[in-house]
């Protein structure tokens, strides 16, 4: 570090910030793909006079799970149609999906991928003799609205030149949004309740991380979209590399947790994804099985997803199991079983992968193969790249170990958990699927509580909509916000709670540490409170041992259930306690906060749910298999406020595609 | 690490209003000493090693270290942006040295149509307004089960 035994924070925190209150028609809470898809699209639907608001707790030209890059679009239509890929998310989620939202998000998704393309996202092209060309030599070819092929790895996903895909997402997103509508490095925290209209979302809290200010903001309608939970279960890393998580390091649950406090119904929230991927740099495998065409094997160099004792097991979770692409969870599964017993570690035959294309190709092709494989890893996970690196490991000459992750919550990639949202009004959708507003009307997206939106990694019930999904998601809630607040235009937010109180919730933290912070000599030890820092260590321990993490190969037991249950909420009575001295640390403390009601959530529904609907994700090891008969339908579930209590139920699957 | 700053390197952004990698860290990490006029990382194990500030340092004075965890020393990856392409300089710990230059976008920054002046018409139909503008007629499934 450059500046040694300088003390942690420059930013230090006040007793009492300043406050600003504000009112908007629109509050748009966070950056990321959703949230600029809805930022591109409000304008164009925005009547005279209302006003529109972005929150984001970073700076949006690299904000969410975009920022660092993509080196692939996973959600691309092309010539496919919205209802296999309404099957082919099914498949992968054993079943139990929102097929009315996937369908209809299939008939939008492409529009964001064209818009993309024209913005200036380098999309690669296959030529009329079946080769590749980047993105930037692609573009003789045109662009994929005026017909040109793009290069699929798999049926759905294409490649791009991703390195910058969230900045030229943002930037259109800024222009179209207007800089004086965004307020960067802003942590919204809490959603408020109308003081009046009951179930009707009116504002929202929240602080800057950057001055002592805390930010009041009514509002007609908001989407919530702050994407999934990391960090919520001990990483497989635990010094400095538990920064390096699969999914964003910065994505602390607050999407759920802050619509769930306010009565939000959420759906399907024991879903959860461990990603099988390159071990501890976490790169990126699709293109390694998909585009090279490499091979799993075991420790004993056996191609064991091949085998017949592999075939066999994927029989026990027919159709899922037999169908030509195997789910997810069921690919972990085979990989968990190896390890437990023995034949692992599990490593990716990328010499032979490599040996067999060279076999077609030439020198020149041959040089451009390996630049294809390492800008896989540099658009999206430079850190793999440079462990290849100190490991001297070139792919071509040396095989690397893939390995189940640690758990992550989500709702936009290979996982669905999330809000339980309004489908679209068409005559296809079943009745159940619909949530009426109080004037009867329906709003797609909107949660059950009355204004609020969410998209992305929000959306319950509904996975596999990557980048490009969230992106065209956020549009379609841009479209309805401004539909509800037109509709709703008489409608006055009043807050229940006065700006007294808001603040000294937001900053009790602060509160905390300057009423304690003398009495010892260190400040991180102190017996009258506890540190964002240690509070996470606790959670991360118990969710770790108790709730299906790595340490048990994500296995948990109804009597687990029950300690960790009792653990999590001591720790949200310990949260009380918790102590922030300067602004950063006053965030930590919040996400901590967001992610061990996230974690509860989740753990609360694997409790619910009596059976093992995802082997390979977790394992309910009092109730092991698949139960059909009694579980084949939704979990959700909803905390009412009021009461500070939680209500868990089935909620009815309806098949819509055959 | 985690990204760290080189000493004599960084200028502090001279004391502009926008420290650069402050402003772009996703995960409020990079701060600014304003005494020694310096940036630091105050968190490196909540690093994503996303290069967002290596990206964007005016002076070149951020690199990134492995995470110590996990990752031998000795190697280094190192990026530079241009506006149309990112060269990579990848060093091995074995003195390999691999460069790769890949395209970041096909038109000019800040070139991007917002499409400031289009206006949507019909707000209870189920079209994005770039869908209206084609007159896009959305499928229903093609049966029902």
């Amino acid at each position: 570090m450059a500046l040694p035994n300088k003390p942690l924070g420059e930013l230090k925190a006040v007793r009492d910030p300043e406050v600003e209150e504000r009112e908007v028609d629109i509050l748009i809470v966070g950056g990321g793909m959703a949230a600029c898809g809805t930022a591109f699209e409000i304008n164009k639907w925005k009547k005279d006079g209302q006003s529109v608001l972005l929150v984001d707790k970073a700076a949006m030209e690299r904000s969410g799970a975009v920022a660092q890059g993509l080196s692939a679009i996973n959600t691309y239509i092309g010539d496919n149609t919205p209802d296999d890929y309404v099957r082919m998310v099914r498949n992968d989620l054993m079943g139990l999906v929102r097929e009315d939202l996937i369908f209809d998000l299939g008939n939008y998704v492409d529009d964001s991928v064209h818009l993309f393309e024209e913005w200036g996202l380098p999309i690669w092209k296959k030529t009329d003799d079946g080769k590749n060309l980047d993105g930037k030599k692609g573009l003789k070819l045109g662009t994929l609205k005026s017909g040109a092929k793009p290069v699929r790895t798999g049926k759905w996903q294409i490649m791009i030149n991703g390195e910058s895909y969230k900045r030229i997402v943002a930037e259109a997103a800024k222009k179209a949004l207007g800089e004086d509508n965004i307020l960067e490095r802003v942590f919204i925290v809490e959603l408020l309740l109308d003081a009046n209209v009951p179930n009707q979302v009116a504002g929202a809290v929240g602080f800057s991380v950057r001055e002592n200010k805390v930010f009041i903001i009514k509002c007609k309608t908001m989407m919530v979209a702050c994407g999934g939970a990391v960090n919520i279960y001990q990483p497989r890393s635990v010094g400095e590399g538990k920064g390096r998580a699969w999914y964003p390091v910065w994505n602390a649950g607050s999407t759920y947790t802050m619509c769930m406090k306010v009565g939000a119904e959420l759906t399907m929230m024991e879903n959860r994804f461990t990603p099988a991927r390159f071990k501890d740099g976490y790169g990126p495998v699709g293109a390694w099985f998909l585009l090279f065409k490499a091979k799993a094997l075991n420790g004993l160099g056996e191609n064991y997803a091949a085998g017949d004792v592999a075939k066999k097991e994927l029989e026990r979770y027919a159709p899922y199991g037999t169908a030509a692409i195997t789910p997810t969870c069921l690919r972990n599964h085979l990989m968990l079983f190896e390890m437990k017993e023995g034949r692992g570690p599990i490593q990716m035959d990328t010499v032979t992968a490599l040996a067999e294309l060279g076999k077609t190709m030439d020198k020149k092709e041959l040089k451009h193969l390996e630049s294809e494989a390492w800008e896989d890893f540099l658009d999206m996970t430079c850190g793999q790249a440079n462990l290849w690196c100190a490991q001297n490991c070139e792919p071509e000459k040396k095989n690397s170990e893939i390995m189940p992750t640690e758990p992550y919550l989500l709702g936009s990639h290979s996982g669905c958990c999330g809000l339980w949202v309004s489908g679209p009004d068409l005559d296809w959708v079943p009745d159940s699927y619909k949530i009426k507003a109080r004037n009867g009307k329906i709003y797609k997206q909107m949660t059950t509580v009355e204004g609020l939106f969410t998209s992305g990694d929000g959306v319950g019930g509904s996975g596999h909509k990557f980048s490009s999904g969230s992106h065209a998601e956020g549009r379609i809630a841009a479209k309805q916000m401004v539909r509800f607040a037109a509709d709703f235009s008489d409608y006055k937010p009043a807050l229940k709670q006065s700006k007294d109180e808001l603040v000294d919730m937001i900053y009790k933290p602060v509160r905390v540490y300057l009423d304690n912070c003398e009495y010892t000599t260190d400040e991180d030890i102190n017996p009258n409170y506890i540190k964002p820092n240690g509070m996470m260590y606790r959670m991360m321990k118990a969710t770790h041992e108790y709730g299906a993490g790595t340490a048990t190969y994500y296995q948990t037991s109804s009597k687990s259930l029950e300690v960790v249950m009792d653990l999590l909420q001591t720790m949200r009575e310990d949260c009380e306690k918790m102590a922030a001295g300067d602004l950063h640390e006053l965030m930590r403390a919040w996400e901590i906060y967001h992610r061990i009601w996230t974690v509860e959530a989740h753990l609360r529904h694997i409790q619910f749910r009596k059976e093992t609907r995802y082997p390979g994700f977790y394992y309910q090891a009092d109730f092991p298999g698949q139960d059909d008969k009694n579980w084949f339908c939704f979990v959700n579930s909803k905390y009412n406020p009021e009461k500070a209590q939680w209500d868990i139920f089935k909620k009815d699957y309806v098949k819509i595609i055959p | 690490m985690p990204s760290f700053v080189i000493d004599e390197k960084c200028d502090g952004c001279k004391g502009g209003d926008k420290t650069a990698c402050m402003y772009i860290c996703p995960n409020d990490l990079m701060v600014l000493d304003p005494n020694a006029m310096k940036a630091y990382n105050q968190e490196p194990d909540q690093c994503w090693e996303c290069f967002s500030c290596v990206k964007i340092c005016p002076t070149q004075a951020i690199e990134v270290r492995g995470y110590a965890d996990f990752v031998p020393l000795g190697s280094s990856i190192m990026p530079m942006m241009g506006t149309e392409d990112v060269m990579w300089t990848c060093k091995f710990r074995n003195g390999t040295l691999k460069r790769f230059k890949f395209p970041i976008r096909t038109t000019p920054e800040g070139a991007a149509n917002a499409y400031e002046d289009l206006k949507g018409k019909d707000l209870e139909s189920h079209l994005l307004f770039t869908q209206e503008a084609e007159g896009v007629q959305l499928p229903k499934p093609k049966k029902t089960a």
